[in-house]
């Protein structure tokens, strides 16, 4: 990634801007060749439309239907937003809390990274039968779940991360507890907590929906998605699949989104 | 004007090893001229310091000698050949400030990479490997792990390395630069005995004008701004060189000249009213 | 950096040597933190009946069964002349573990292979890259029936059924693979790079010699991650496909009775979890035996 100009002067916001976007042109052109593809393979081969329809019918469907999808794809973007809020927000308290326990925090590391493997899916059905199926609490809470054990266990990590030679500087300025926490270990967490929240906003929203497979209300998009996809209305379970994955991008876009903005310091996140 | 030990003197029917001409750097950022018309001739066999002040260059005309960097204009010949053509060949080895050992590698394995990169066989670079461990002084370390040796060991298998292969030159730049003075010393000593079995010309660069006194036979002092050589002095200590060989005066004498040459105070010796004394 | 280490022996070459006395202390923690929840588990039931809260959630003998109860289970049979739940689990353990395991190793390989594809060109990285971080947001479990009803019939047959359900996983598995991996070859110090340009290496050899090796740290970190992301994939590929024949269908069935006997479904939880665990501590220790690392410098 050469310059191809060195100019004497810094670029100006409109040059800046253009070469921004112009990061973006590969991207765009890969997905203009595959829906290209995609488009004219399915035309030319005659694929049987159940099984894998044509883009541009995902697309009119994505339109046509958008009465009751875009509603339900709200619906439960609502639940996986509140599971995300709710399963990260506790998470990085839960992980405050063990680090001040500085022992406690080291020694419980290896199970909070076991319990971190423990397939959660496999527990959705139980949290149906806890909340009522058919309110938003129960996907709330696997969603939450979801979020809670990579958010807990990247931020501690990164709380327990702080340079020892940057303390013993604050030591040094007489810096008590807090201030220490203030200036040198939040920073230090932060890239932490991000990246684990990048993880946690995908999988928020997936969380909703597979708990969505064991029953939720008719407001819903997974249930709507599975719904049709049982009566062999493939494009609509398309078009809904499309919506999901779209708000799932959004979640996580407006999380990369604030990472550049709090994090405008750190090298990963400047000119990439 | 003799310099190192009878047998490697110096011929003058030998080709050089190096042979730089006019050579210029300039980087575009910030338009910095790094060398200006660079002229530098090696002959085999001897021990070259380059030395200088901080952006006189003299990294980055190692770099160019080694064809890590390409030069603005000029041109260099290593061993008869284009610089790219003596780093394809395997003509030098390089010895960083910093160790660049393979952590997943152990010691033995770091010092047969380039061995295994010429497609050497196992059991010949099994035996070269011992042989450079011996010359190193580091045999019981041959399955150690970088991360459990010293800086100063560290080095000593990174200059087992650059001399796995026999090179007929060694460059190194400022490799005990992150070392203590105590170790320092005695790896400069290691380092000239290394040399005498090895007999390989070496340019060496450094920031310490009593370490390029006491390992050269010939100094070069360059000053920045832009990069140039500003002159050479030639060492004539007797060999084999001791650690009392720091306290002779004549040594003390070398050292003054190179100072003054750093300082710009006058004095550029040029070999010939050198000898006259 | 450790200095006089002439009389340091040589690598411990991994934990897996530990004495014993470290060995007990070990399993005695994991004893430990067991009973620790068991009893968290009971109190939390107790004080919840005792007072009657309803918050977050009703507790009773159906929604919380005691663990006596859960454990209990694994020893009776589920259905009348069945053999016992803990027998039939454990087949279908077997079962979804072969999915995973599939879906694992295949996984892996693609997400290594696109990741040194990648660090070879910007350009094809910011051309896919965005897809690939995409295809993550994907809600798999909607697209799994399709996925196996397409892939099915095109499987040799000993592969069918559960096949298309390592193709699930996989699909879980590569990403994160993708993603550290390509972070791991581009992770190499500059000044090791220009070592291997003096050797006048192909870009062959610098991949081979030098990235790669500098990646594992990365890599292992990400199939970490890949280990449970494969199994909860195998879970989930089940769940649609309506195979009886693994955990995921265990877990389907046994919701469907989770009012009568809420302690089958329960167990199956308790083992899937511990699948997924199993997981992860094979690739912890396959970790521990091939990455040689200065102990503070592990991803």
């Amino acid at each position: 990634m050469t310059a191809a100009t060195v100019t004497a002067t810094p670029p100006t916001r409109t040059v800046r801007v253009l070469r921004r976007l112009g990061e973006w042109a590969p991207a765009l052109v890969v997905f203009v060749l595959v829906v290209g593809l995609w488009e004219g393979l399915i035309r030319a081969l005659n694929v049987p439309q159940f099984m894998l329809p044509k883009p541009s019918t995902i697309v009119s469907v994505f339109w046509t239907q958008r009465h009751s999808l875009w509603p339900a794809g709200w619906y439960t973007f609502r639940e996986a937003l509140g599971g995300f809020a709710i399963g990260s927000g506790l998470g990085i308290v839960a992980a405050t809390v063990v680090s001040r326990f500085r022992t406690a925090g080291k020694a419980l590391m290896p199970v909070f990274i076991a319990a971190n493997a423990v397939p959660i899916v496999a527990f959705a059905p139980i949290f149906g039968a806890w909340f009522n199926p058919i309110t938003m609490q129960s996907k709330m809470a696997i969603a939450g779940v979801l979020c809670f054990l990579p958010v807990m266990v990247n931020t501690l990590r990164g709380l327990q991360s702080a340079k020892p030679r940057q303390i013993e500087l604050m030591r040094s300025y007489a810096a008590g507890e807090l201030e220490i926490w203030r200036r040198v270990r939040v920073p230090t967490a932060l890239p932490f907590v991000f990246t684990s929240l990048k993880v946690a906003s995908v999988l928020a929203m997936i969380g909703a929906i597979v708990g969505e497979f064991f029953g939720g209300s008719l407001d819903a998009l997974g249930v709507l998605i599975f719904t049709d996809a049982g009566v062999f209305q493939f494009d609509a379970a398309w078009a809904g699949i499309l919506v999901a994955s779209l708000l799932g991008t959004a979640l996580y876009g407006a999380v990369v989104g604030t990472e550049r903005i709090v994090l405008r310091w750190s090298p990963e996140t400047r000119g990439s | 004007m003799s310099v190192g030990s009878p047998d490697r003197s110096v011929s003058e029917t030998r080709p050089d090893v190096v042979r730089v001409a006019g050579v210029t750097k300039t980087f575009p950022r910030g338009n910095v001229t790094a060398l200006q018309e660079i002229d530098l001739e090696l002959a085999p066999g001897e021990f070259v310091s380059l030395i200088g002040p901080s952006g006189c260059g003299k990294s980055t005309l190692l770099r160019v000698i080694g064809d890590l960097v390409e030069p603005t204009a000029g041109s260099i010949a290593v061993n008869g050949k284009s610089a790219r053509q003596a780093r394809e060949d395997g003509d030098y080895g390089i010895v960083f400030q910093e160790a660049v050992l393979f952590d997943w590698r152990t010691v033995a394995k770091n010092i047969g990479l380039p061995l295994e990169m010429l497609g050497w066989d196992r059991a010949r670079r099994r035996k070269r490997i011992e042989e450079m461990l011996a010359l190193v002084e580091l045999s019981g370390f041959a399955d150690h792990h970088p991360w459990q040796l010293s800086g100063g060991m560290q080095q000593r298998v990174a200059i087992a390395r650059a001399l796995a292969f026999e090179p007929a030159l060694l460059l190194m730049d400022e490799p005990f630069g992150a070392l203590d003075e105590m170790t320092r010393e005695r790896l400069n000593l290691e380092l000239l005995s290394i040399w005498e079995q090895t007999a390989n010309t070496v340019v060496f660069v450094t920031h310490s004008i009593s370490e390029a006194v006491f390992l050269s036979t010939r100094v070069v002092v360059m000053s920045p701004r832009p990069g140039r050589i500003a002159g050479h002095v030639e060492i004539d200590l007797p060999t084999p060189r001791t650690a009392e060989t720091r306290d002779t005066p004549r040594f003390f004498e070398l050292v003054t000249q190179v100072r003054n040459l750093l300082r710009g105070q006058g004095e550029h010796l040029l070999p010939e009213e050198e000898a006259l004394g | 950096m450790v200095t006089q280490v002439a009389a340091a022996g040589p690598l411990a070459r991994s934990s897996l040597r530990l004495p014993v006395a470290a060995w007990t202390r070990r399993v005695g923690s994991v004893v430990l933190v067991l009973v620790a929840l068991v009893g968290l588990w009971e109190l939390y039931h107790w004080v919840w009946t005792m007072t009657g809260w309803t918050w977050p959630f009703i507790v009773n003998d159906t929604s919380m069964p005691h663990v006596w109860t859960i454990f209990q289970a694994f020893g009776q049979p589920a259905q009348v002349n069945q053999p016992p739940l803990i027998t039939v689990l454990l087949h279908k353990t077997a079962f979804t573990a072969k999915e995973a395991a599939a879906g694992f190793g295949i996984g892996a390989l693609i997400g290594f292979s696109l990741g040194v594809v990648l660090v070879h060109s910007r350009l094809l990285q910011r051309g896919f890259l965005p897809y690939i971080v995409g295809s993550q947001t994907v809600p798999i479990l909607a697209i799994a029936p399709m996925v196996v009803v397409w892939v099915n019939p095109r499987l040799p047959g000993p592969l069918q059924g559960w096949g298309a359900v390592a193709v699930i996983a996989t699909y879980l598995t590569f990403f994160p693979v993708t993603i550290n991996t390509l972070r791991g070859l581009q992770s190499v110090e500059p000044r090791a790079l220009e070592l291997m340009r003096t050797y006048g290496a192909s870009r062959r050899a610098v991949l081979w010699k030098l990235r790669v090796p500098s990646s594992l740290p990365y890599l292992f970190s990400a199939l970490r991650l890949s280990a449970t992301a494969s199994v909860v994939g195998a879970i989930i590929g089940e769940l649609p496909s309506g195979l009886q024949d693994g955990l995921g269908g265990a877990i389907f069935n046994f919701n469907q009775y989770y009012s009568i006997e809420p302690q089958e479904l329960w167990a199956t939880n308790v083992i899937a979890a511990l699948l997924g665990i199993a997981f992860f501590v094979i690739v912890v220790l396959a970790e521990k035996a091939i990455v040689r690392r200065a102990p503070e410098n592990v991803a």
